[in-house]
């Protein structure tokens, strides 16, 4: 990307590099923040924006800090955000491990593979989260704890990103490197741990920063139905349904949502840098 | 083996997943008799879905136009975004690293503010669906704008092109391909933006709305049938890009 | 003359099926003596690479026979008796170096305590003494191949068989590349077949060298080469040399004409 950009200078804009590259980035994502926040401000002034539509940035602070009978809100947001992210890291280890296992057999297994990919790759232009609210509601019936439907919801939205990008990596073996395996006689156990396994590495973190988010976003739409009572989604239909009354609350769990999808991706992207080391850096 | 059992077999082995899958469920309800609303025969669901095939379309098509108008409004803005931020390389440093992030942002969420914004009808849903396709396709269309071999740059910068000329006969056919993959990926985006957001309510004829209801009353067939149609909807729109894209662009090599 | 190390006997390989079917190689036979260098150089489609791809068993002949040290490829593969060196380094980007020279070793089952005095000896030997812990891509490609040359020596085969190593690589990184070769040819006395399209490489490297020919590939000639060694910059320059180049350089003309 920066290759690109430093082109793109020499070849037509050429400004001269004199500020060093994260003082006028830094400087940048200060004026974007101000930027942003005048234009909130002065927009909600200018067109007589209502509290509940547009609330003044320091109400949504506000909102944080707000003491209550449990402890301050966002004592209460954390907790409830910590709930979201158990729900979605059991989701994601099991739909991880299955998807990987199952790329794996896909992989060995031609006729397998012939049989079944076609569905694992129609999985991804469908709306496969549709099926949401059957499983919270036929499992609340069911008796099954809370956690566990928020779970499988966050477990199958991994499992298919998983299962098509590690099966792309494993077979995204240089043609040459397997021949050097052949001249060694080595076997299909040796050719799949020292050659295609660290080949579909990278393949799996793109799909695991993919399904990080998405897992979130599944465990987020499994605590929307009525009858739920932790975990950040509810949260946020809380703060709906009192937008009028209290502007700003609304905002927060939102924020708190959004700082939840960000730390899982982070997380992800950060255990990417450490065991991915052997790649240039971008 | 010759190319047309070969061929046969691609059909043939997905054909034959598909029968024993279906085969499978249905007898194991019947042995085993969970109750209909965890998981419903195949038979039931599919009684459901061609008694009520008219008004499940019909809602389908009400959630698709959603996601169309959130697509078009959603990638539209984001490839107006992307010609812009691509012209300066200091301004695509700046907010790229905003737009990426914003992938890892559960937008959905965001759905009760656009209800507040725009009401609880279409205009929210498709407000939060086009904000879901503007970010993908601005960090595609930018990469797509830049990520030019420095040689094709230089062969018009010989010729003494102007920027327009640059922009028209280079960059824009270099990010085609690379507007298609996000295209085709807010498709499904945009579908999933459309029956998420409307499971924080709406009326009644969508279909995101049309599986919460009747799954909360147990009526779990129908929101599988609904589901169907779902797919239905998901993959034509796919398709539809696809075909969109192979005939805009016929110099690409199609993949295997 | 004892038995020859390496013994192609009319072998052919046809490509395709019968509708559609190429010979890449049509009848070939080729004796190499233990400790001799011998290259294969021929225009691309001459099947030069294929010949060596079927010696090492990464591809079965059509018809004929190959023996090294008397048995067939396959067991040869087996027991390890060769190195392979490919044109592109084809280096594990996820190893580093010494990981990368220790492959071999780690597939064969090798002791763990011989591993790094191999391994510091082989990069020595290549010139890569400091570099154990990059990853391939902090190297220069004529790094690279140095690593992917060690890697093939680590296990101390007897043959090594090289397929256009050098052909990537810039013509001065060649050249001293192509020392390094000899000098490590000398020290280890492995026998060598090289492929290459490269005239002067061949010459300048080969004890032997076989001239090959397209559609089908066959072999033309033998060209014994009787540069004096050791062979040094100079030799480059002598008039022996050039005669040699011309040589083999007619034989493809000739070649090239009766096809016309």
């Amino acid at each position: 990307m920066t290759d690109n950009v430093s082109l793109d200078n020499t070849l037509i804009a050429a400004p001269p590099a004199v500020t060093p590259r994260w003082l006028w980035l830094l400087g940048g994502y200060l004026l974007i923040f101000l930027l942003v926040a005048v234009i909130w401000e002065s927009s909600k002034a200018l067109f007589a924006i209502p509290d509940y539509k547009l609330p003044h940035l320091t109400q949504i602070a506000e909102a944080f800090v707000r003491p209550t009978p449990k402890g301050p809100v966002w004592l209460i947001l954390l907790q409830d955000a910590s709930y979201t992210a158990l729900e979605a890291l059991v989701g994601f280890s099991l739909g991880s491990l299955t998807g990987f296992a199952i790329a794996v057999l896909l992989q060995r297994y031609v006729r397998l593979r012939q049989g079944f990919l076609p569905y694992v790759i129609a999985s991804q232009t469908v709306p496969i989260i549709a099926i949401a609210p059957m499983i919270v509601v036929g499992m609340g019936r069911m008796g099954a704890p809370p956690w566990l439907s928020k779970s499988i919801i966050a477990a199958y939205l991994t499992f298919f990103p998983v299962v098509i990008n590690v099966l792309r990596g494993l077979e995204s073996v240089d043609r040459d490197a397997l021949l050097l395996m052949r001249s060694y006689a080595a076997t299909d156990n040796q050719i799949f741990r020292l050659l295609r396994l660290p080949t579909s590495l990278p393949y799996l973190f793109t799909a695991l920063k993919i399904s990080a988010t998405a897992s979130v976003v599944g465990a987020i739409i499994g605590e929307l139905p009525v009858g739920s009572t932790r975990g950040i989604g509810v949260q946020i239909v809380v703060g709906s349904q009192y937008n009028t009354f209290n502007p700003g609350f609304l905002w927060a769990t939102i924020i708190a949502a959004a700082m939840l999808g960000l730390l899982a991706y982070g997380a992800v992207a950060l255990a990417e840098k450490r065991i991915v080391r052997w790649k240039r850096e971008a | 083996m010759t190319g047309a059992s070969n061929r046969m077999q691609v059909w043939l082995a997905p054909l034959l997943v598909f029968t024993v899958t279906i085969a499978l469920w249905e007898g194991l309800v019947l042995l085993f008799k969970p109750p209909v609303f965890l998981l419903p025969p195949p038979s039931l669901i599919w009684q459901s879905f061609t008694s009520q095939f008219g008004q499940l379309m019909s809602y389908g098509f009400n959630t698709f136009l959603e996601a169309l108008g959130g697509f078009v409004i959603g990638c539209g803005a984001g490839l107006v975004a992307a010609t812009v931020v691509a012209r300066s390389p200091r301004l695509s440093a700046l907010l790229l690293p905003f737009a990426v992030a914003s992938n890892a942002v559960p937008i959905v969420a965001m759905a009760p503010i656009a209800i507040v914004w725009f009401g609880i009808g279409p205009g929210s849903k498709v407000a939060i669906v086009a904000v879901m396709c503007f970010f993908p396709t601005l960090v595609s269309a930018v990469r797509g704008l830049t990520d030019i071999s420095p040689d094709a740059l230089a062969l018009m910068h010989s010729y003494a092109a102007s920027d327009w000329q640059t922009f028209t006969k280079v960059r824009a056919p270099n990010s085609l391909p690379f507007v298609f993959n996000a295209f085709k990926i807010c498709t499904a985006v945009s579908m999933i933006g459309a029956i998420v957001a409307e499971f924080f309510g709406g009326a009644v004829n969508y279909l995101g709305i049309y599986i919460k209801t009747q799954a909360s009353i147990l009526k779990t067939p129908d929101a599988w049938a609904a589901i169907l149609v779902a797919c239905f909807f998901g993959l034509a729109f796919y398709f539809a890009v696809v075909l969109l894209e192979r005939w805009l662009m016929p110099w690409h090599r199609r993949r295997g | 003359m004892g038995d020859p190390i390496i013994s192609v006997q009319n072998v052919s390989k046809v490509y395709g099926n019968a509708n559609a079917s190429t010979v890449a190689l049509q009848d070939v036979s080729l004796f190499i003596e233990k400790g001799e260098f011998v290259s294969l150089v021929g225009p691309s489609g001459c099947g030069k690479s294929t010949l060596l791809r079927l010696i090492a068993d990464l591809d079965a002949p059509s018809s004929g026979t190959i023996q090294l040290n008397g048995h067939a490829p396959e067991t040869a593969r087996k027991n390890r008796e060769y190195g392979f060196v490919f044109q592109a380094p084809t280096l594990y980007d996820w190893r580093t170096v010494a990981r990368n020279a220790e492959l071999p070793l780690e597939v064969m089952g090798r002791d763990r305590r011989d591993w790094k005095p191999r391994i510091d000896k082989m990069l020595a030997l290549v010139g890569l003494r400091d570099f154990h812990e990059y990853y391939p891509w902090q190297l220069s490609g004529g790094m690279q191949q140095r690593a992917s040359i060690a890697r093939a020596l680590s296990f101390d085969p007897a043959i090594l068989l090289m397929d256009e190593p050098f052909g990537a690589l810039d013509e001065f990184t060649r050249e001293r590349m192509n020392m390094e070769l000899l000098d490590i040819w000398e020290t280890t006395h492995k026998t060598i077949l090289f492929v290459t399209h490269s005239i002067s490489e061949a010459v300048f490297l080969s004890s032997r060298i076989v001239v090959m020919t397209p559609r089908p590939g066959r072999v033309a000639r033998l060209v014994a080469i009787d540069l004096p060694s050791p062979r040094t910059f100079e030799t480059r320059e002598s008039r022996r040399f050039f005669e040699l180049m011309t040589d083999v350089r007619e034989t493809l003309k000739e070649e090239f004409t009766r096809h016309e």
